[in-house]
């Protein structure tokens, strides 16, 4: 097998479920839209209430129709820190059994209950919401031969394209994806986001153009605890998505934003890049930047320009990324989509309008537009990056046997 | 009894009341078909519709025509396929034909349809932006390893990165057409448009001539099964090697350069004795098997100083096994050439019906690399009439990284598509070794115009990139999802991988 290929060692053996393209109608046509979105990260660590996110979004009302708003949340469950915290939309039971027969058989789950949510106007249509705080069965992860992460990846393809009705909203640690049709403001009270506190929150408003909304292709998309919202169009998709499915990515979902979270997970989990360079990976500087470089580091840039092409995202973006250790936003190569940023003390914000920085933060030390293409990064003290114990898998190296403690596990060099 | 039941295919015109008794149409006709007497005298069963002597006469009183003489119509003989078999019972031989495949066989090209951009995600206009066209060509690795350079950033870990991959400033290269087959006059051209493209041209297997040493930077040198010119110094010149195993208008056929081309130069560059023919088989006699050709690839690296090593294959079926194997030896790019594509000289018979179309070979070979996970190991080289940036276009959207031009090159340089390159008589000089026809092209004239076309494709490309709003040729090569068949059977679809046009 070739070693880039991760190895899939969950499967459907209990035969509960045929496979199936996930959402067909949605996923035959990749979904089009513009779109408003915010991300605020306390570099401190201190915690700040939902209800922030949700006043930066209600100022970019414009940005949405009304059609998807969401919000991702880190730091938000500090009484299960290391548990994974699955999130979960049912259509209907019969997903909900479906789900939960895989939850019961790979995993240990220690709490299972509904989404606590709340009855708003505007709001309808609501999936099952439910979230389930749970680890990967010890004896399960190790013949699985994966790391926990990987483990966990292999889970959330497996539910979201086998299982008719069932979708993974998120699937990390101490952190979460609320989202669904509806403006954000409205969502955000939906799922009482006051009564949540995190260090980093990102949220989003959305403008699709050809989809009816649906809760699970709101934003943001998540994989593990990257959780992606993105204003914009990747006209590379094409090739984004081929290049991902050699890497044992499913792309079911036909967004950007889906393949955007993958991307980064591969760059940063799996192939070890810092953060700084997956950013010059996904948004390249042009070649005529690079050859002005140092030799050092034009030979790093032209390398990672030539091995990530088909990783590049090319068209109007602007993606905030939110993860355990901070966010980052990051425009494309020539700014096509707006970005504004902010800093405020040990609070760095980012959002489509400075209005909605306006109303979060009361006097910003700094307002700047970032350049098209360079990331603006915030970092929680003591929570920094690499925070996944995850292996390299690159050719020439195998792992031992995962033990669940990935960080354990050493790297065994072959040939 | 009649020497030939052949009558001409083409019939020469002269408005004798406008000639000007110059002359000129004799002194440029490489097939010898008129002859002076006071006034020229065409013999048309010579002519070749090349459009020399047209294009030079001053007068413009030449006129080409096709012979329309009426043979009865009958759908399942073809008039060719009867003047074949006259010919055939005339000569008693294999007919050989120079050129591409000019049969009728769909184009799938002219099939697929690009996408554009609109509102949500906008175009790009290439002339205010910019539109990236570079391209690395050879193997690269899964992931690219860094460490940190002390001083807060990184820098690439020892020995990893794109080191020994070469630059290419547009994806495009002009393909491999021997010293021998073509001039050394339209060597020169290429070469030079290479190195003023930033691209590469193609020694193909007849060696590299001493004059060409100065552009070695932008040259890819062939080692063919003659091993023609192949020595220790031709292997370091080069900035790339390619072992040609196939081509693609004769798959399965080796190459065979008649002596008469085989004069000084030709004889000193591909180190064999003058005027005697120069036969490459299509079997290396050390390749028998995937195991033999590793073998090979990893000499020439180590005689190279490790150059990416690329091998050349016709697009056959099966194909995308054969491209696994050959990635899986060591080969840093693999060369696709479609069964569409040129040739100095072929049997009509083996060109005409052996091979299979380019588009789909790129579609398998891409597609199997990706799902055995190694496709970031080689760079795909497609070639077999590239005729247009549009052809370019759908051909990187399909997979491929760089299109070479072979064909098309030499029309930069007058060629008329006459497929009469076997004879070593093309009027345009290109396809011969006489020296009153080889100084037709002069390779200041030939480079620019050779230039010119690459710059005008590379505009076009850019072009198409902004319409479909991305910046950067990497992010098409292999997006499917831009591409839209019209008119194409649902197979032939799911093997391209593109949905019909609509969805
Ligand atoms: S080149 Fe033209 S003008 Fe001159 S002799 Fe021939 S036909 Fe007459
Ligand atoms: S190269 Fe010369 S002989 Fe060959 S087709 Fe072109 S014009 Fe005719």
């Amino acid at each position: 097998m070739p070693t880039t290929r991760p190895q899939t060692g969950l499967t459907d053996d209990l035969g509960l479920f045929g496979e199936r393209p996930r959402y067909a109608e949605e996923a035959s046509y990749k979904i089009h839209g513009g779109c408003g979105l915010m991300g605020i990260c306390d570099e401190s660590g201190t915690l700040m209430s939902g209800v922030e996110a949700i006043k930066a979004m209600a100022v970019q009302r414009d940005r949405g129709n009304g059609l998807g708003g969401g919000f991702a949340g880190y730091g938000i469950y500090p009484e299960f820190p290391d548990h994974y915290c699955f999130h979960m939309m049912f259509h209907d039971v019969k997903a909900k059994e479906e789900a939960e027969a895989v939850f019961d058989r790979y995993f240990v789950v220690d709490l299972a209950e509904p989404m606590p949510t709340r009855a708003v106007k505007g709001i309808s249509d609501a999936p099952v919401l439910w979230r389930y705080f749970l680890q990967p069965d010890p004896h399960k992860l190790e013949n699985s031969e994966m790391s926990a992460d990987d483990y966990i990846v292999h889970t959330v393809m497996l539910i979201n394209s086998t299982i008719d009705g069932a979708f993974v909203a998120s699937s990390g640690k101490n952190m979460g994806a609320f989202k669904g049709v509806g403006f954000p403001e409205e969502i955000g009270h939906y799922y009482l986001l006051e009564e949540y506190e995190g260090h980093t929150w990102t949220g989003h408003n959305r403008f699709p153009t050809n989809t009816p909304g649906w809760w699970g292709g709101a934003h943001p998309f998540t994989l593990l605890d990257w959780s992606i919202v993105h204003n914009g169009e990747i006209s590379s998709y094409g090739i984004n998505s081929r290049y991902l499915e050699a890497f044992g990515y499913k792309c079911t979902l036909g967004t950007d934003t889906e393949v955007a979270a993958y991307l980064f997970d591969l760059l940063l989990r799996r192939h070890k890049l810092p953060l700084e360079l997956a950013c010059k990976a996904l948004a390249s500087p042009l070649w005529s930047e690079i050859d002005r470089m140092e030799p050092e580091e034009a030979a790093l840039m032209r390398s990672l320009r030539a091995v990530y092409g088909p990783a590049m995202l090319n068209g109007p973006f602007a993606i905030v990324l939110g993860f355990n250790g901070g966010m980052v936003a990051l425009n494309d190569r020539i700014k096509l989509r707006p970005l504004v940023a902010a800093r405020q003390g040990t609070r760095i914000m980012v959002a489509s309008e400075e209005s909605a920085m306006r109303e979060v933060l009361d006097a910003p030390d700094a307002v700047w537009a970032p350049k098209a293409g360079e990331p603006v990064i915030a970092r929680v003290k003591g929570m920094e990056w690499p925070i996944h114990g995850d292996l390299h898998l690159s050719p020439g190296e195998v792992s031992c046997a995962v033990t669940g403690v990935a960080d354990a596990c050493e790297i065994v060099e072959v040939g | 009894m009649p020497t030939t039941l052949i009558q001409p295919e083409f019939l020469v015109e002269i408005d004798y009341d406008k000639c000007h008794k110059c002359g000129r149409c004799v002194q440029q006709c490489g097939w010898g078909v008129y002859s002076f007497n006071e006034r020229p005298f065409p013999d048309d069963t010579k002519c070749r519709a090349c459009h020399r002597c047209v294009t030079y006469c001053p007068a413009h009183c030449i006129k080409i025509k096709k012979n329309d003489l009426a043979l009865r119509d009958n759908a399942n003989w073809s008039a060719e396929q009867r003047k074949n078999v006259w010919r055939q019972a005339e000569s008693g031989g294999v007919m050989l034909t120079g050129m591409g495949n000019d049969k009728f066989y769909q184009s799938v090209f002219d099939h697929l349809v690009l996408d554009a951009c609109q509102v949500t995600n906008p175009s790009i206009d290439p002339l205010r932006e910019p539109m990236e066209l570079r391209t690395y060509l050879g193997r690269k690795p899964d992931s690219v390893e860094v460490e940190s350079d002390g001083k807060g950033g990184y820098r690439l870990k020892e020995g990893a990165g794109i080191a020994k991959n070469v630059k290419l400033d547009a994806p495009i290269i002009f393909s491999p057409m021997s010293y021998g087959s073509v001039s050394l006059n339209v060597h020169k051209s290429l070469a030079m448009a290479a190195e003023r493209l930033g691209i590469l041209m193609n020694t193909g297997e007849g060696g590299l001539h001493a004059d060409l040493y100065p552009y070695q930077d932008n040259v890819i040198v062939q080692v063919a099964s003659g091993r023609f010119g192949v020595n220790p110094e031709y292997l370091q010149r080069g900035a790339a090697i390619e072992i040609k195993v196939g081509q693609g208008a004769k798959p399965g056929i080796g190459g065979h350069l008649p002596g008469e081309k085989i004069n000084k130069e030709v004889s000193t560059t591909r180190m064999i004795p003058q005027g005697s023919d120069a036969i490459s088989p299509a079997p290396h006699h050390d390749i028998y098997s995937i195991e033999d050709l590793r073998q090979l690839i990893y000499s020439l690296k180590e005689a190279s100083g490790y150059k990416p090593v690329g091998v050349k294959i016709a697009a056959v079926h099966n194909v995308g096994a054969i491209a696994s194997g050959i990635v899986r030896a060591g080969a840093d790019y693999v060369y696709l050439d479609g069964f569409k594509g040129g040739t100095g000289a072929a049997p009509a018979i083996i060109r005409d019906h052996i091979g299979i179309p380019l588009e789909i070979a790129i579609a398998v070979v891409d597609q199997r690399l990706r799902d055995e996970g190694i496709r970031n190991q080689a760079s795909i080289i497609a070639a077999g009439s590239i005729r247009s940036s549009a052809d370019m276009a759908k051909a990187i959207a399909l997979g491929a990284d760089v299109v070479a031009i072979g064909s098309a090159s030499l029309m930069a340089l007058g060629c008329h598509l006459c497929q009469g390159c076997h004879t070593g008589c093309c009027s345009w000089g290109l396809t011969t070794q006489k020296a009153e026809l080889t100084r037709r092209v002069d390779p200041e004239w030939g480079a620019e115009r050779l230039t010119n076309l690459v710059h005008a494709w590379s505009h076009e490309l850019q072009e198409i990139l902004g319409a479909l709003g991305v910046n950067a040729v990497e992010s098409l090569r292999g997006s499917r999802e831009r591409l839209r068949a019209v008119g194409l059977d649902a197979q032939t679809c799911e093997i391209l991988g593109v949905k019909p046009a609509g969805l």
